[in-house]
């Protein structure tokens, strides 16, 4: 649906920006993500120019663009009141002494167009300090209704180049909507934008859901559903809601869903006789594999990113802990050591970590630990937090807060892996269970 | 190998689902709409179909006892539990007409899935026990809500320990 198109404008490339010497104090405008602590890199993100039709949308895709970048807590925006120029002269000649007298490291300039509903979206990213352009200019086409996305795509483009980590914010995000009181709540199955734009309602509250997962390219989701009475697994095309149930054994329940890497099979809980354990159906064969074979609760699962190794949480030590097994089954090891129990893992897209909920002395956090479970490092504390889904970057994980009391509730959150920049996500109701789907192309 | 659905237990499944206060709202897990004013000024009379009426749905749910608890992560069964359990069992074997839904719940300190687990485990506890009772296994389905309907809503003990649950919920549908 969307054109990338690449125009190299001021053919300046990223090997002659690094080499360029720094002005003043700063070196080239570059942030290492890892670093312990980061001041945030002041930007200026003037009005885009108006290229014909674009009215209001000039503003708001500039100012969505720079949410996203701010949002980030590594950026902070210059107060658009201290700008010598409010608006981008897109093909103009960048006057750098205007934008380094308001002390702005990076100038974001933009142009936008609309044709009937088709948008197109220019944009060009300077390093205001070497004066130089920071990558090509680059632009989007789009439709008017899907906006935002032009505006994430920016942002993402933006952080990429500065980083050098990929983006995450025009992505989508499935959860469940909650509302009314605690002991009826209805629950709906709904997808939105990382932001907690654009939500839309996939089930409607006449039955239980739980747990949705996105399918590695977003097209479909697994999630539980009690439509039948009894917990099983649905399956769910995002494009036509269409949804279909996955056949389960009488007697059983089955939860917990997950796509294998490459969409074609599942993995999942199956519980029969009070026992719990993991399965793997192909969605193509239906065929169905037992994983695990123990009396104990083996559930959440999470595979890595190359598919041949299973997360997930087991009791068979006597509390919940964390496990790595062959995505076919065999001898798990456990990898979470430390006092209280670990429950929900969730291996990084990046393949380095796993993500976590830790209950440890009467309170709840989402953590991160390496594959063998060492460098633990809790990211949040409170009553209850749980359920961590990764940012298609590997960098950031949104979460489920719950507040306590009869008034309490869930709601949606995302931290950094470095613990910073916890945020609260604007779902405008009660919100749980995310799952973080990938960068849309 | 582990394939395709009983077509006699699916369709138990669909009776028990088609009753609209099956896995109703606020309160109504196993409370029948009939309980409500029983007992009202201290009189309990005898209604057919009330709580007075031992051959009632409410009466199996408020005079035998529909729910045990549980102590926090356990599924193992109390004495008290058997005592309600053995309360049921006798109810079910003298109206085989009913059938049982047992439903595991868990409170809220927990994670969901998890939870949904530890429901099915307190489940099955309450099915084998009522199978060791002489209850035919066919009349005795289970299901798991995890942490998802709580009867008690605050955040401590006391709310957690009536959450920490199994429920028996009947309903009428002979096995054809």
């Amino acid at each position: 649906m969307l054109k990338r198109l690449l125009a190299a404008l001021m053919g300046l490339s990223m090997a002659t920006l690094l080499a360029a010497p720094a002005m003043a104090q700063q070196g080239p405008l570059r942030i290492e993500i890892t670093e312990g602590v980061i001041e945030p890199i002041p930007i200026a993100v003037p009005i885009f120019e108006d290229e014909g039709g674009a009215g209001q949308l000039a503003a708001d895709i500039a100012r969505l663009a720079a949410e996203d970048l701010t949002g980030t807590g590594l950026f902070r925006l210059v107060s658009r009141d201290a700008y010598i120029t409010q608006t981008s002269d897109f093909d103009g000649a960048v006057a750098y002494a205007d934008w380094r007298a308001i002390n702005a490291q990076a100038l974001i300039t933009g142009a936008v167009s609309v044709n009937g509903s088709a948008l197109n979206v220019k944009f060009r990213l300077y390093d205001v300090f070497t004066g130089a352009e920071l990558g090509a200019g680059l632009q989007f086409n789009g439709t008017t209704d899907g906006w935002r996305r032009m505006g994430h795509k920016v942002a993402d483009a933006v952080y990429s180049r500065i980083t050098g980590e990929g983006g995450y914010f025009d992505s989508r995000v499935a959860f469940i909507s909650e509302s009314g009181p605690k002991d009826n709540r209805a629950r709906r199955l709904a997808v939105m934008d990382y932001d907690g734009a654009n939500v839309q309602y996939l089930t409607d509250s006449s039955s239980l859901v739980l747990s949705p997962r996105f399918s590695p390219t977003g097209d479909r989701l697994l999630y539980t559903s009690y439509a039948s009475g009894f917990p099983r697994i649905n399956m769910l095309q995002v494009a036509s809601v269409g949804s279909q149930a996955l056949t389960t054994a009488d007697g059983e329940m089955a939860f917990t869903p997950r796509f294998s890497r490459d969409g074609s099979q599942i993995i999942y809980s199956i519980s029969s006789g009070g026992n719990t354990d993991l399965w793997r159906t192909d969605l193509g064969s239906g065929q169905h594999t037992r994983l695990t074979n123990a009396p104990s609760i083996e559930t959440s699962p999470s595979l890595s990113p190359d598919g041949s190794q299973i997360v997930f949480e087991s009791d068979r030590s006597g509390t919940q802990q964390i496990y790595i097994m062959s995505a076919t089954g065999g001898e798990p090891r456990r990898i979470s050591f430390g006092e209280g129990r670990y429950g929900s893992p969730v291996w990084s897209p990046r393949g380095d970590l796993i993500a976590f909920t830790k209950q440890n002395a009467g309170r709840f956090h989402i953590g991160v630990m390496r594959t063998d479970g060492s460098e633990e490092r809790l990211l949040t504390a409170s009553f209850l937090d749980e359920s961590p889904t990764w940012a298609p970057n590997g960098r950031v994980l949104m979460f489920t807060r719950e507040t306590q009391g009869a008034a309490g509730g869930p709601t949606l959150y995302s931290v950094d892996i470095s613990g910073r920049n916890l945020r609260q996500v604007q779902t405008g109701a009660f919100a749980s269970d995310a799952s973080w789907g990938p960068l849309q192309p | 190998m582990r394939l395709l659905p009983i077509v006699l237990m699916a369709a138990v499944a669909l009776s028990a689902c088609t009753r609209p206060d099956r896995f109703g709202g606020a309160g109504a897990d196993g409370m029948g709409a009939g309980g409500m004013g029983a007992g009202a000024g201290g009189a309990v009379t005898t209604v057919p179909g009330g709580p007075g009426d031992p051959n009632s749905p409410e009466y199996f749910n408020q005079v035998v006892g529909d729910r045990v608890f549980f102590a926090v992560d356990q599924s193992i069964l109390s004495d008290a539990a058997k005592v309600t359990l053995d309360g049921q069992a006798q109810w079910l074997q003298s109206h085989p007409d009913y059938l049982a839904v047992i439903e595991g719940h868990a409170d809220e300190v927990g994670t969901r899935e998890y939870n949904v687990a530890l429901g099915a485990r307190r489940a099955n506890a309450a099915r084998e026990y009522l199978i060791s009772r002489g209850i035919p296994a066919t009349r005795l389905r289970t299901v798991s809500y995890g942490k998802e309907r709580p009867v008690a809503v605050c955040s401590d003990e006391s709310c957690y320990s009536q959450n920490r649950r199994v429920v028996t919920v009947i309903a009428a549908g002979a096995i054809s």
